[in-house]
């Protein structure tokens, strides 16, 4: 692996690669000092076009955790408003030496473009890239379902996958990365995914996704599924038509108290997921926020894992980085 | 004056003949070596090269006025007579935008100092381009540029009111619209054909029925104030099926494809390079096939490049901000054979018809598009349908470097352009213009 840029192209092997990885990097997240030399002098830049303080302090902990030099680099908006551009952008970077560069990108294809483009020889990570992908995000969420499969199973989650495992992925797929690196992951490591959106939030051309579709979240809750996660709804979609009010979306598509206390009477085991950060009172309610199904937190501390799991593979065996001999 | 001899020349793929031309016009068509020749003619071997009359082009972006850093009518034309083009009807989207007699005289004024092929401006049809009112339409009409067709290509006319009453309006002498279909409601923010790619790469869509539902309404506006309508860049199969329905009711309904709606598809976008944002944009397999076919059945009558040149840095960009459009006056032809000719699909003759013949009687050329014999005009392409080539758009002469078709192997090669019996390309380089 040179790159992570997607999930449809990345294998079992190399998924479940990445997972058991993390699990040795949540032990080190574990301990009073935590921190291991692995990427020492090493740098590592967060090149952010979006905004998303999560996802950079996320990757920043990640990369610190592993010793290596961390560079924020917020180019906001840069090259949509006719600023610098990517290119040149890049090229600064490389000029900088970085070895990894961890980017966020408003524009589907970009961290793609990054890496195939021969303007930069550092590893590239894709932080989110527009209505595209966000692969760690996948890799978290995989992390967190392993982990709640490997506990109920009472054994240890190393080398385990997600086979047989029912996840429920419900809101606003048209517009979501998360979603979209969700069903590729989730199909490789053998979960079975249902997407639960209003129709006008699927996208058109999706009927060959390993995924199933359904309109009613009442009736695939009922199926009593492992895990059931919200995706969040942006602001700005309210106001282009995609569903009449916000009160009906909740009403149909929320997880409202009464769907928790319906998971409750059924005694499902489904645990309650969110990439964050929430819309309380929209797509998921304070009572499912807050309620012991809930994995949000441990989504949160995951993905510094999974995020330090995925820097230590990409940089950890590269050698290519020339040391000051070969000037 | 000057006189050339073609010799063993196969006009539009039949039989070799001898074809003499003296002052700009065809004199004479022979059996090979039956014509007498004038002392001072320059011979021209024609063995195994095909003759075409010089194409027309009815879709070029030559970018000037104001975008003189992608091309200009000069470059533009340098790259239509390496194309094998005698004519190019230049799109009105320049800046200022061709909406008057100025603009368009403009434009036809430079089109004359170059002499490398007939320049046509297109007028726009509405002021700026902007879709809100009629510009000064017969005022183009009846300058030096006598502009026929209007179009705001680029942009839709969407409004309904405003599109009918310039097909209304170009009756008066007998010009067409030339519509760029696409509903625009329908394509906020669209970065690719949706579908199947699109929803993986999440790039907003920009669906077919946003081009077929114009078509829809525009062929019925044609026939409701019976003026002709031309549809460009036809893309989709729907659109194809509403084109065909329209011209088995009798509207006057003409319809374009461009080279790389044949032969490439919405796949490419894949790989996030902006060289493969066009618009409309690349659409499916089974669109490409659909396309074709309506070339064979005359459902579409005519190949127009949509030749799109942008500078490197309108295009070396994430794919959302990239230029929409790509290069296609040099490699139109080559398309056409690999994705008609060579298929089997159509002969030279047909080529003859879709590349030349059709455009030049939908736009009243008269000294355009005639067929190969005394007393012609002389505008010649000689094809050479042998051997492929990789493309390399650094040896392009426009100024464009976006080649959808960059590293490509592409069958046949301009052999010789005559524009008014002057070579302005011979042996495959291009020669010198035509002195006016």
């Amino acid at each position: 692996m040179k790159h992570l840029l997607t999930t449809a192209d990345l294998s079992y092997a190399d998924a479940l690669s990445i997972l058991d990885t993390a699990d040795q990097m949540a032990s080190v997240s574990s301990r009073s000092v935590k921190k291991l030399p692995a990427l020492r002098g090493r740098t590592v830049v967060n090149l952010f076009f979006e905004d998303s303080t999560r996802t950079r302090i996320s990757f920043e902990t990640a990369a610190k955790r592993l010793s290596a030099d961390v560079i924020n680099f917020s180019a906001k908006g840069s090259s949509v408003s006719k600023g610098e551009s990517l290119k040149d952008t890049a090229q600064t970077l490389m000029a900088m030496s970085a070895d990894a560069v961890v980017i966020r990108h408003g524009a589907s294809g970009a961290p793609q473009q990054l890496a195939s483009s021969g303007w930069i020889d550092a590893a590239v990570v894709n932080a989110g890239d527009g209505k595209h992908e966000h692969p760690t995000q996948a890799l978290l969420d995989a992390m967190t379902l392993r982990r709640v499969r490997a506990r109920r199973e009472d054994r240890p989650s190393t080398g385990m996958d997600l086979e047989g495992m029912h996840v429920v992925i419900v809101g606003d797929v048209l517009h979501s990365r998360v979603a979209r690196s969700n069903v590729w992951l989730l199909n490789t490591l053998g979960a079975r995914v249902t997407f639960v959106a209003p129709p006008t939030l699927l996208p058109v051309g999706m009927g060959h996704w390993p995924c199933e579709v359904s309109y009613d979240l009442d009736e695939v809750l009922a199926q009593r599924p492992d895990a059931v996660m919200m995706l969040r709804l942006q602001s700005e979609r309210m106001n282009a038509a995609f569903f009449p009010s916000e009160q009906e979306y909740t009403r149909a598509w929320g997880l409202t108290p009464e769907r928790v206390a319906a998971l409750d009477a059924m005694d499902a085991p489904t645990v309650i997921m969110h990439p964050g950060p929430m819309n309380r009172g929209l797509e998921i309610s304070s009572e499912a926020a807050d309620s012991p199904r809930s994995t949000v937190l441990a989504q949160v501390a995951n993905g510094v894992s999974v995020r330090m799991a995925v820097l230590f593979l990409l940089l950890s065996g590269d050698e290519s980085t020339p040391s000051l001999s070969d000037n | 004056m000057s006189s050339f001899l073609i010799s063993t020349v196969s006009p539009e793929g039949s039989d070799p003949v001898d074809l003499l031309i003296v002052d700009g016009v065809i004199q004479a068509v022979g059996e090979p070596g039956s014509l007498e020749t004038p002392d001072d003619v320059t011979v021209v071997d024609g063995t195994g090269l095909i003759a075409l009359p010089g194409l027309v082009d009815m879709h070029t972006h030559l970018r000037q006025p104001g975008h003189e850093d992608a091309e200009t009518v000069d470059t533009g034309t340098r790259a239509a007579a390496k194309g094998g083009y005698t004519a190019v009807f230049a799109m009105a989207n320049s800046k200022p935008v061709a909406d008057t007699a100025g603009v368009v005289e403009q434009v036809w004024q430079l089109g004359q100092d170059a002499g490398w092929a007939d320049v046509h401006p297109v007028g726009a049809v509405t002021v700026g381009l902007e879709g809100q009112q009629l510009s000064e339409i017969r005022a183009m009409a009846e300058s030096r540029a006598q502009v026929r067709m209007f179009s705001d290509d680029g942009k839709c006319v969407h409004d309904p009111v405003l599109m009918r009453r310039a097909l209304e309006y170009v009756k008066s002498f007998d010009g067409l619209v030339a519509q760029h279909a696409q509903e625009p409601r329908l394509t906020e923010g669209a970065q690719m054909n949706e579908g199947v790619v699109s929803a993986e790469l999440g790039l907003t869509g920009w669906p077919a029925v946003a081009e077929e539902a114009i078509i829809a309404r525009d062929v019925l506006l044609a026939q409701h104030v019976n003026s002709r309508l031309h549809i460009c860049h036809l893309s989709t199969k729907g659109s194809v099926e509403i084109v065909r329905w329209a011209k088995e009711r009798g509207i006057n309904v003409t319809a374009e494809v461009t080279p790389h709606h044949l032969l490439l598809t919405e796949e490419l976008v894949r790989t996030f390079d902006p060289v493969y944002k066009v618009n409309p944009p690349l659409r499916t397999d089974e669109d490409v096939m659909a396309l074709r076919e309506a070339v064979v059945d005359g459902t579409i009558d005519v190949i127009g490049t949509d030749h799109a040149p942008h500078t490197i840095e309108d295009k070396e960009s994430e794919w959302s901000c990239a230029a929409m459009g790509m290069t296609g006056l040099e490699t139109a032809l080559s398309v056409v054979q690999k994705t008609l000719v060579d298929t089997g699909m159509i002969d030279w003759s047909t080529v003859a018809r879709i590349t030349s013949r059709r455009p030049s009687e939908i736009l009243r050329l008269r000294d355009q598009g005639g067929a190969l014999e005394a007393g012609a005009p002389a505008n010649i392409t000689l094809w050479n349908p042998a051997g492929e080539t990789p493309v390399n758009p650094e040896t392009h002469v426009s100024k464009g470097r976006n080649s959808p078709y960059k590293g490509m192997p592409l069958p046949g090669s301009v052999s010789a352009t005559f524009y008014r019996g002057h070579p302005v390309v011979l042996d495959g380089e291009l020669n010198s213009p035509l002195s006016s």
